[in-house]
């Protein structure tokens, strides 16, 4: 046994984050923790991260007993975390991100070569090629990854935790990193991977061990289990399987005409689409993040200058519109990035959730406090949105908490059109359950929605038709029937329509 | 013309430069781990002030120089304390202690000295000027480069030290790491608040000298408010120089010798406060070029992603 811990027990408080817990890894297992948000994997990861010091439990490593009180002790160990958010430094170069906090020196000196070296050869040996010289802001989100992961070797971890590794990764990306999780744990490192992504955990994990709301609820082999199982476990009840009814289309809601958005560098980033969604119908945009779909979005929000082609929304022409103007012809936006765009992270759920409706809910210029509130709390009700209070700060909010309340504050508008722009990034499967449910509903209400999604699982369950976009073209069109998720693929890539 | 740009000019664009381009280095270094330091021209203010203080006391205007120094290494660590362990917004703090120096300064000036405006004692001492063996016979360079206080050969010396830390060093990565993402320097184990300290202390050290310079090196007195916006000069010094050393050293050198320019303008009879204004005017001029400071959006960019 490379790791146990045992009985770990934080409280935070009269709060418990974790009670009692039993973890153990093997010496070259992959192993999958999984739960909703705030179940408590994150608080039990950085416990044996040395984030965090259990209120009681111990830790072994090869049956010593350890105590870590900070992530430096925890590295000498041998333990290794690569983060949901990676630490990484954009303007050094590879080189620099792996070696950092073990440079090797002359002198006083940093040997930037012997690092060079020391980079190509760990990358040999592990068989995970990344160019030492290359800025890391110049890389791209996988290779990134890839300097994580290297960076954890260099420190010479046995043990390595990967937090959320798949969620920013392109499908491909996804399976080389899989393959490369697979390789390191045949040459003997060991793994611990949280993951919202259930497929994907059946794929790669050996054993699976479920939290729910601070307790294990379940530790299972993963050649013994499936996805279903393994959701029970986590949500503590079936999933309802979502009725789907047959879409009843109306009139057209949107119209996109050719429509165009240059680029920097002469190609267009959005290259003369044209669709239509109408109400009472799902239309997803399947592709690849960066192909277009950020700019699509922006482009039909008034958020982003057209080159040319025309907008229609409820047969209005919105093309060049301010983006106040669009929002109140009808259009509400769920946008792909809730820190960015969707949320003031220092703003309360309250004052988060008056966003956009503001203008309503006002008397001579004043906000009308408590009618705003109650509204707040009954989407907290509703949506089942876990904070402290209404005056939380939404950077207190776990990723899905904050999620659904963005999702509520856009169906609330009660427009004809909603923008769904990845709803579900990052989301645990109970609050995926929700959002999408919400979805459904809103869309047999006979309102129109464009659902766009790098997520194909969430593509093929929502939409009733699917466009697939590449380099900035719409390259496909499959109704829900046809869709498959090969199909789907081959088109994302960019490959012909079979 | 020829007798505009003379000999003298050049001379003292380098006694000029010095009090900015040490602060300015100061500011750089604080920069570089992540906390804009707009209290520069408090911090030369104090340096100015304790120095011609410390040579009251003791007599020596070396043991003078230290006390600066120590004086204004105090005041940085109030900087340090309220913006990297209290978390208070930087430029505030910048910004008090600047009025807080000025507001002391003057207010000990009178304590202290009995004095209202400048404090001037004919007996005290100022920084030797040196002569380098060798350069000092060369005609003309020499008549430039040699003569100064040993503060000036100083000033420019920390420029290639600090290039050579910064870039070269493993400690000097270590600071550059912190400064670019502190989150993920923390979570390797890297002591980024310490380092900041270091920063902020080391800046302190710098700006202490600087003030030496200005109240001991080329006049021997202090006057109220005597930096007159160097330390604010010496701030886009740091930013026009990207916070690299080397740039920092050619900005400084730029708003020197402005600085002398101006004051040799005075000279041809031109109105004194039209000249004073040319190297703020420049700094104007220069703040149109630093549209994209690269490294800073990056670093920001980072710190949203690791949030």
């Amino acid at each position: 046994m490379l790791l146990s811990m045992e009985n770990i027990t934080k409280a935070y408080g009269p709060v418990k984050a974790n009670t009692d817990i039993g973890f153990t890894l093997n010496k070259g297992e992959i192993h999958a923790l999984v739960g909703e948000n705030g179940a408590g994997k994150t608080t039990l990861m950085r416990i044996l991260y040395g984030m965090e010091k259990p209120t009681s439990g111990t830790i072994r490593i090869r049956g010593v007993e350890q105590h870590f009180a900070t992530p430096a002790d925890a590295i000498k160990s041998g333990i290794g975390m690569v983060h949901q958010h990676f630490m990484l430094f954009p303007s050094f170069t590879v080189a620099e991100n792996i070696v950092i906090g073990r440079e090797p020196r002359s002198g006083m000196g940093f040997n930037r070569k012997a690092a060079i070296a020391e980079v190509e050869a760990l990358s040999r040996q592990y068989g995970m090629p990344v160019d030492p010289r290359k800025k890391t802001s110049a890389c791209s989100l996988g290779v990134q990854q890839r300097v994580e992961i290297l960076k954890v070797l260099h420190q010479g971890a046995d043990i390595i935790i990967l937090d959320e590794p798949t969620g920013v990764l392109t499908p491909l990306e996804v399976k080389e990193l899989l393959v490369a999780i697979k390789r390191l744990a045949a040459q003997g490192k060991s793994f611990i991977i949280i993951s919202h992504k259930l497929q994907e955990i059946m794929d790669v994990a050996d054993r699976i061990t479920v939290l729910r709301d601070g307790r294990v609820t379940g530790v299972v082999e993963a050649k013994d289990t499936d996805v279903e199982q393994i959701s029970r476990l986590m949500v503590g009840r079936d999933l309802v399987d979502m009725p789907r009814t047959a879409p009843e289309p109306g009139e057209a809601v949107l119209e996109v005409k050719s429509l165009t958005v240059p680029g920097d560098k002469g190609k267009p980033l959005v290259n003369e689409v044209s669709f239509g969604v109408r109400s009472g119908e799902i239309v997803g945009i399947a592709g690849i993040s960066g192909n277009g779909q950020s700019e699509l979005i922006g482009a039909i929000s008034g958020l982003v200058d057209i080159g040319s082609g025309q907008v229609l929304l409820a047969g209005k022409d919105v093309t060049g519109t301010p983006v106040r103007k669009i929002r109140e012809l009808g259009l509400a936006h769920i946008p792909e990035d809730r820190y960015q765009w969707g949320a003031a992270k220092d703003a309360t759920v309250v004052e988060n959730g008056v966003m956009g409706h503001a203008r309503r809910e006002q008397r001579y210029g004043m906000l009308r406090g408590r009618s705003i509130r109650s509204m707040v709390e009954d989407w907290v009700k509703r949506f089942e949105i876990k904070t402290g209070s209404l005056d939380t700060k939404a950077q207190f909010l776990s990723g899905g908490n904050l999620q659904k309340l963005i999702v509520a504050r856009e169906l609330a508008q009660g427009t004809p059109f909603l923008i769904a722009a990845e709803p579900t990034r990052g989301v645990d499967v109970g609050a995926m359950e929700i959002i999408h449910g919400e979805l459904i509903k809103k869309r047999n209400e006979k309102g129109a929605i464009l659902l766009v999604s790098s997520e194909l699982t969430e593509i093929l369950k929502l939409s009733d038709r699917i466009l697939v976009i590449n380099e900035g073209r719409i390259v496909g069109e499959l109704s829900a029937e046809e869709a498959t998720e090969e199909r789907i693929s081959l088109l994302m890539a960019g490959g012909k329509q079979a | 013309m020829e007798q505009f740009l003379d000999v003298s000019l050049f001379n003292s664009t380098l006694r000029m430069v010095t009090p900015i381009l040490l602060a300015a280095l100061g500011g750089a270094i604080c920069s570089r781990v992540g906390l804009f330091n707009v209290g520069l021209e408090g911090l030369v203010l104090f340096g100015a002030f304790f120095a011609i203080v410390g040579n009251y006391i003791t007599g020596n205007v070396w043991l003078a120089v230290a006390f600066a120094v120590l004086c204004v290494m105090l005041f940085s660590l109030i900087f340090a304390y309220l913006s990297i362990h209290l978390r208070a917004n930087v430029i505030i703090v910048g910004i008090s202690l600047n009025f807080l120096a000025l507001g002391l300064t003057s207010f000990s000036l009178r304590a202290i000295f009995n004095v209202k405006g400048a404090y001037y004692d004919k007996n005290m001492q100022g920084l030797p000027a040196i002569d380098i063996p060798l350069i000092k016979d060369i005609p003309w360079l020499g008549d430039v480069l040699s003569g100064h206080s040993p503060l000036v050969y100083l000033a420019f010396l920390l420029i290639f030290v600090f290039q050579y830390f910064l870039f070269r060093t493993v400690s000097g990565f270590r600071l550059l790491a912190v400064g670019e993402n502190p989150v993920a320097a923390r979570s390797l184990g890297i002591k980024s608040k310490r380092i900041q300290y270091g920063a902020v202390l080391m800046c302190g050290v710098l700006c202490g000298l600087a003030g030496a310079q200005l109240s001991l090196g080329q006049v021997t007195m202090f006057t109220e408010n005597m930096t007159a916006g160097r330390g604010f000069i010496a701030l886009v010094a740091t930013m026009l120089g990207q916070s690299n050393p080397l740039g920092v050293g050619a900005s400084s050198l730029l708003f020197g010798f402005m600085d002398a320019v101006s004051i040799r303008l005075q000279g041809l009879s031109l109105p004194t406060h039209f000249t004073m204004m040319l190297p703020y005017v420049v700094t104007l001029v220069m703040m149109l070029f630093f549209k994209d400071k690269s490294y800073m959006q990056e670093a920001r960019k980072a710190n949203e992603s690791s949030r």
